[in-house]
C-alpha cells in the first residue's frame, strides 16, 4: 500500500472549510424544522462529507444514475442530514426540497431513501445492512469492470452489529479494492460512550485480520488530513478493501455538544439555536 | 410521580442557562411517560431475583435505564447488536433467569425475528419483549424505523404470546400478571406519548381477553395501541351522529379472545378493525380468521395500513393521512354503515 499527497490550496481548504459550515449550519436548521434531529452524529462527519463529494467522488448531480458514478451510502443513516445539503448544493435536487425536510409527504427524511432523493445511492435506517449493501455494489461493479468505487459510512457504535463482521469477511476473501468503509470514530452512541456499552476497539487490528487494508485518519476535522487520507484510500494504491478509521468529535462545532453522547438527539429551543449558530458562523 | 419523574435527570447537559425548550437524550426520556417497564421491573425485581433487563443502545428511549440505575448487575447493554441479545436472552432464560428485552418493534420483531423463532419460540423459553415505538410512532424517521409487520411476522411463531398494553396502567397491570408465564410474550408498546385510556387496572385481564370500553349495537371496532384511543373518539363523533359503536381493546392479539368476536359477530351488524400495522396478518387478519371460521354473515372493514410503506411526516401527521385517527376511523365506519 503506498499514501498519495494530495494536498488543498489555500484556497481549496478555504472552500471546503465553507462548505463544512454550511453543513452545520443547516443541520441546525432543518432540525429545528423537524423540531428534533441527529446533532452529535451529523457534526463529526463534516469534513469528510465535503472532502468525498467537493474533491474526491465521482458523481454527476445533472445524472444521478450515471452507471459509472462512484457510490456513496450511509450506514450511519440518522446523520442523512447532513448529506443533503451537500446533494442540494451540488445541484442533484432544488435547495427548496431542503424546507420541505420531514413533512408530510416530504423525499426527506430523518434516514435517506434511495426512492425518494435524487444523489443517494441506497436507503437505510436501521444499523448495520449497508457495508453488506456496497459488498454487493462493488461486486456488481467489479463485474461489469466499472471504474467506480464504492464509499460506506459507518458509525463506530455500528460496529457491533454482527452483519458488519459478515460483510467484512466477504469484503476481505473477495478482495473488493473498489470498496472503501469510513469508520466515524466520535465515541459516542445513543445511550452513552461506546467504550461504556460495547467496546469494539481495537478496530485496526479486527479489520486487518478481516483482510483489509486501514487507514489512519487522527484528525477527522481537519481538512488537508481527511483529505489525503480519503485520497489515499480511493486512489492510493490497494489489493484489498480500506477502511478509513477517521477519529472525530461527536457534535464538533457546537461547544456545548462537543463529545457528549447526549446530543445524539436533541432539540435547540430559540436562544440555544442562536448560540449554536453564532459558534458556527464564528 | 413516576420514579422517573422524582428523579433529577442528573446525566443532561441542558442546564438552566438552557433555552427552556431545549432538550437532549436524556430530557428526551421524561417525554415517554407511559413507558413504565423500568419501573414496574424494579419493583418485580425487589421480589425475586430472576428478573434481568437487556437492551441494545437503547435504554434511554425505551426507558428500562431505570432499571440499569436500581440494578446496574442485572441491566445488560448489548450496544448495537440485537440478535445477540436475543441469542443471549435465550441463553439466561435457559439457565434460570427472566430475561426481559427492551428495544425498538423494528429491531426487536424483524431484524432478530430468527432468533425469537428458534432460539426463544421453538425453545418455548420465558423471555419477554418489551416491543416499543410500534406501528408510525417514528413518523419522520422513516420506514426503516416503522414497525407495521411486526404483529404479522411474529403471530406465526408458535408457543408465542402477544400483548399490546396501550398506557402506563396497561402496561404495568400486564407485567405483574404475566411474570410467573411459562413462555415468551411479545408486549408490543407505543412511543410512550400517547393519551392514557385506563385510569384503572382492567377487570378480568387474562392471556386471550380483551376489554370492552364501551358498548353499542350499530357496530364494534377491534382496536389495538394508540388505535384504541382513536377508536374512543370515533365513537364519541358517531354518538352524535345516532351510530353506537362497541370498542373493544384487543389487548392480546395472540391468542384473540374469539368469543368477543363472536359477540360481535352476532350482537352488532358490523365488524372493524384498527390497527397501526399492515392490515395484512396484523389485528385484522386475525379478526378475519375468527369470523371465517363462525361462518358469520357480519361484513368486516379493516382499518390500517393498506399493504403499504408509509411516507414520511410527523406521527400525527401519518395518522391523518392514512385515516387512523378518530375522524378517519369516524369517516369508515360512518360510510360503511350508510
Amino acid at each position: 500500500m503506498t499514501t498519495t499527497t494530495l494536498s488543498l490550496s489555500t484556497d481549496e481548504r478555504a472552500t471546503l472549510a465553507e462548505k463544512a459550515r454550511m453543513v452545520r449550519t443547516e443541520v441546525v436548521r432543518l432540525t429545528e424544522i423537524a423540531g428534533s434531529g441527529h446533532y452529535g452524529s451529523a457534526f463529526s462527519i463534516a469534513e469528510l462529507l465535503v472532502a468525498l463529494y467537493y474533491k474526491l467522488l465521482r458523481v454527476r448531480p445533472n445524472a444521478p444514475q450515471w452507471a459509472d458514478r462512484d457510490r456513496f451510502t450511509m450506514g450511519k443513516g440518522h446523520a442523512a442530514i447532513a448529506v443533503y445539503p451537500i446533494l442540494a448544493d451540488l445541484g442533484f435536487f432544488p435547495a427548496s426540497d431542503l424546507d420541505t425536510y420531514t413533512r408530510l409527504g416530504s423525499p426527506l427524511g430523518d434516514h435517506p431513501d434511495m426512492r425518494k432523493v435524487k444523489g443517494a445511492d441506497f436507503s437505510s435506517g436501521s444499523i448495520g445492512h449497508n457495508l453488506s449493501v456496497s459488498v454487493g455494489m462493488a461486486l456488481a461493479l467489479r463485474l461489469r469492470k466499472s471504474p467506480a468505487r464504492v464509499v460506506c459510512m459507518l458509525g463506530d457504535g455500528e460496529q457491533g452489529e454482527g452483519q458488519i463482521w459478515e460483510a467484512a469477511a466477504s469484503a476481505g476473501y473477495r478482495k473488493l479494492s473498489n470498496l472503501v468503509a469510513i469508520v466515524d470514530r466520535n465515541e459516542v452512541e445513543s445511550d452513552d460512550r461506546c467504550d461504556a456499552i460495547l467496546d469494539m476497539e481495537p478496530l485496526d487490528a479486527k479489520y486487518r485480520a478481516f483482510g483489509w487494508d486501514v487507514v489512519h485518519l487522527r484528525d477527522g476535522h481537519d481538512l488537508q488530513a481527511v483529505t489525503a487520507a480519503l485520497d489515499d484510500a480511493l486512489n492510493g494504491w490497494h489489493d484489498k478493501p480500506v477502511v478509513v478509521l477517521a477519529d472525530t468529535i461527536a457534535g464538533k462545532g457546537v461547544s456545548f455538544m462537543e463529545h457528549a453522547w447526549q446530543w445524539h438527539l436533541g432539540y435547540l429551543g430559540p436562544r440555544d439555536y442562536e448560540r449554536a449558530m453564532k459558534e458556527l458562523e464564528a | 410521580m413516576t420514579t422517573a419523574d422524582t428523579r433529577p435527570l442528573l446525566e443532561s447537559t441542558v442546564t438552566a442557562e438552557f433555552d427552556e425548550r431545549s432538550w437532549d437524550m436524556v430530557g428526551s426520556l421524561a417525554l415517554s411517560k407511559q413507558l413504565v417497564s423500568g419501573e414496574v421491573l424494579i419493583e418485580l425485581a425487589r421480589r425475586r431475583d430472576d428478573i434481568v433487563v437487556l437492551t441494545a443502545d437503547l435504554g434511554r428511549p425505551t426507558r428500562v435505564i431505570d432499571f440499569g440505575r436500581a440494578f446496574p448487575e442485572r441491566y445488560y447493554n448489548f450496544g448495537i447488536s440485537e440478535r445477540n441479545m436475543v441469542g443471549a436472552a435465550a441463553g439466561m432464560a435457559s439457565a434460570g433467569m427472566l430475561p426481559y428485552v427492551s428495544g425498538y418493534a423494528c429491531f426487536l420483531a424483524l431484524l432478530a425475528a430468527d432468533q425469537i423463532r428458534l432460539d426463544v419460540c421453538y425453545t418455548k423459553l420465558p423471555v419477554r419483549f418489551l416491543s416499543t415505538h410500534s406501528g408510525l410512532t417514528m413518523g419522520f424517521y422513516g420506514s426503516s424505523h416503522h414497525a407495521t409487520e411486526d404483529i404479522g411476522a411474529i403471530r406465526s411463531f408458535a408457543n408465542l404470546t402477544i400483548l399490546a398494553p396501550i398506557d402506563a396502567v396497561a402496561l404495568r397491570q400486564a407485567l405483574v400478571a404475566t411474570v410467573d408465564h411459562p413462555g415468551p410474550i411479545y408486549f408490543r408498546l407505543g412511543r410512550g406519548r400517547e393519551t392514557p385510556v385506563y385510569d384503572a387496572p382492567i377487570p378480568e385481564y387474562r392471556i386471550g381477553g380483551s376489554h370492552r370500553l364501551r358498548d353499542g349495537t350499530d357496530a364494534t371496532v377491534f382496536a389495538t395501541g394508540i388505535c384504541v384511543d382513536f377508536a374512543l373518539q370515533a365513537a364519541r363523533l358517531l354518538e352524535a351522529e345516532g351510530i353506537a359503536l362497541r370498542v373493544v381493546d384487543a389487548y392480546s392479539l395472540k391468542p384473540l379472545d374469539a368469543d368477543a368476536v363472536r359477540g360481535a359477530c352476532l350482537e352488532t351488524r358490523h365488524v372493524f378493525t384498527a390497527e397501526e400495522h399492515n392490515v395484512i396478518g396484523g389485528l385484522g387478519s386475525a379478526v378475519a380468521e375468527v369470523m371465517a371460521e363462525v361462518g358469520t354473515a357480519t361484513r368486516l372493514t379493516r382499518i390500517g395500513m393498506q399493504d403499504a410503506f408509509s411516507i414520511l411526516g410527523p406521527p400525527t401527521h401519518l395518522y391523518k393521512n392514512y385515516g387512523l385517527d378518530g375522524e378517519g376511523i369516524a369517516k369508515t365506519i360512518r360510510t360503511a354503515l350508510a
